[in-house]
């Protein structure tokens, strides 16, 4: 699982039909720290994440044991919303 | 899955039994302008492709998938033999950086 | 899933027979400011995307099977979505636009 944070929503119409229904979102992997990380990652969300929150996604076949996602063509969905992270000695978790 | 051309073959007295009659083959990564991508890798072959073929390949454990039920220890295998391909795409302004290194006060030496 | 460009199409005649019948596009995944990400790849089409669209590809083996109809062949990326409109962050978007967002 990684830690992200919800940057966007992509709006498609023509999609698979086992994706109809999802949202979209676009997600910014973060460190522990808050800190953006390179890259990005399309994903279906689970919990109603929005905006700037700050979330948990799984990636791999794991994405389809999520709620609603089995046997959909997923491969990255968010299944949490993080309230707080703690990390270990240094690294604060804002 | 990725495009590439077959450049080489491997040859391997031993190897694992499920590697059994497979054609090892070295591919070279293309982009769709057919300029050399990244480094060669070693495949199976599930098409019979040929030295200087254009093909697509299939990465993972899904490489496995053709040769079923056998049981063939790859990540890499050609499913496709590219014909033709029709590319329309402008080309994206190069980073300057490396290219300019290479061909640099290092490599004036030979 | 990642957002990309469907920048070409790949004819071949000898392949795998769980790729016969659908359109194999070569397609360019790109970073959210829309510049290129990485190589460009071979991806089976699932919903009838042409050139020049802009796409949501699954870069993952079962999910592209899945979409592509297609369980246990060899397929690892697939094109599973036509792409209307991204909405991004203010801070996230070039800014050779800043316009856009408003």
């Amino acid at each position: 699982m990684i830690l992200a944070r919800v940057v966007g929503t992509v709006v498609a119409t023509r999609k698979d039909p086992r994706l109809e229904g999802k949202k979209l979102l676009v997600l910014k992997p973060i460190a522990p720290d808050g800190k953006d990380e390179s890259g990005y990652v399309v994903a279906v969300d689970t919990v109603s994440a929005g905006f700037r929150e700050r979330v948990l996604a799984v990636s791999g076949s794991s994405a389809r044991m999520a709620e609603g996602c089995k046997d959909t063509p997923v491969d990255t969905s968010i299944v949490g919303i993080i309230d707080t992270i703690d990390m270990d000695e240094g690294a604060d978790s804002r | 899955m990725y495009l590439g051309r077959v450049v080489g073959r491997v040859w391997c007295t031993v190897k694992n039994p499920g590697l059994h009659a497979q054609r090892l083959l070295i591919v070279q990564p293309l982009t769709p302008e057919l300029k050399p991508t990244g480094r060669n890798l070693v495949v199976t072959d599930s098409t019979g492709a040929g030295a200087g073929e254009l093909v697509y390949w299939v990465k993972g454990k899904e490489a496995s998938f053709p040769f079923r039920p056998d049981e063939v220890p790859s990540d890499l295998t050609i499913v496709g033999i590219v014909d033709e391909m029709r590319v329309k795409r402008q080309p994206q302004p190069q980073p300057p950086s490396l290219a300019l290194w290479k061909s640099g006060p290092c490599s004036s030496q030979k | 899933m990642l957002i990309a460009k469907v920048i070409g199409e790949v004819v071949a005649t000898r392949k795998h027979q769980s790729h016969e019948g659908r359109k194999v596009l070569l397609v360019q995944p790109v970073h959210l400011d829309g510049s290129d990400r990485g190589d460009s790849v071979v991806a089976l089409d699932a919903v009838g995307a042409g050139v020049g669209e802009r796409v949501l590809l699954a870069t993952e083996g079962f999910s592209a099977m899945t979409a592509v109809g297609r369980p246990d062949s060899p397929i690892d990326m697939a094109v599973i979505g036509i792409i209307d409109r991204v909405d991004l962050l203010p801070e996230l978007l070039p800014p050779a636009s800043p316009a856009s967002d408003r």
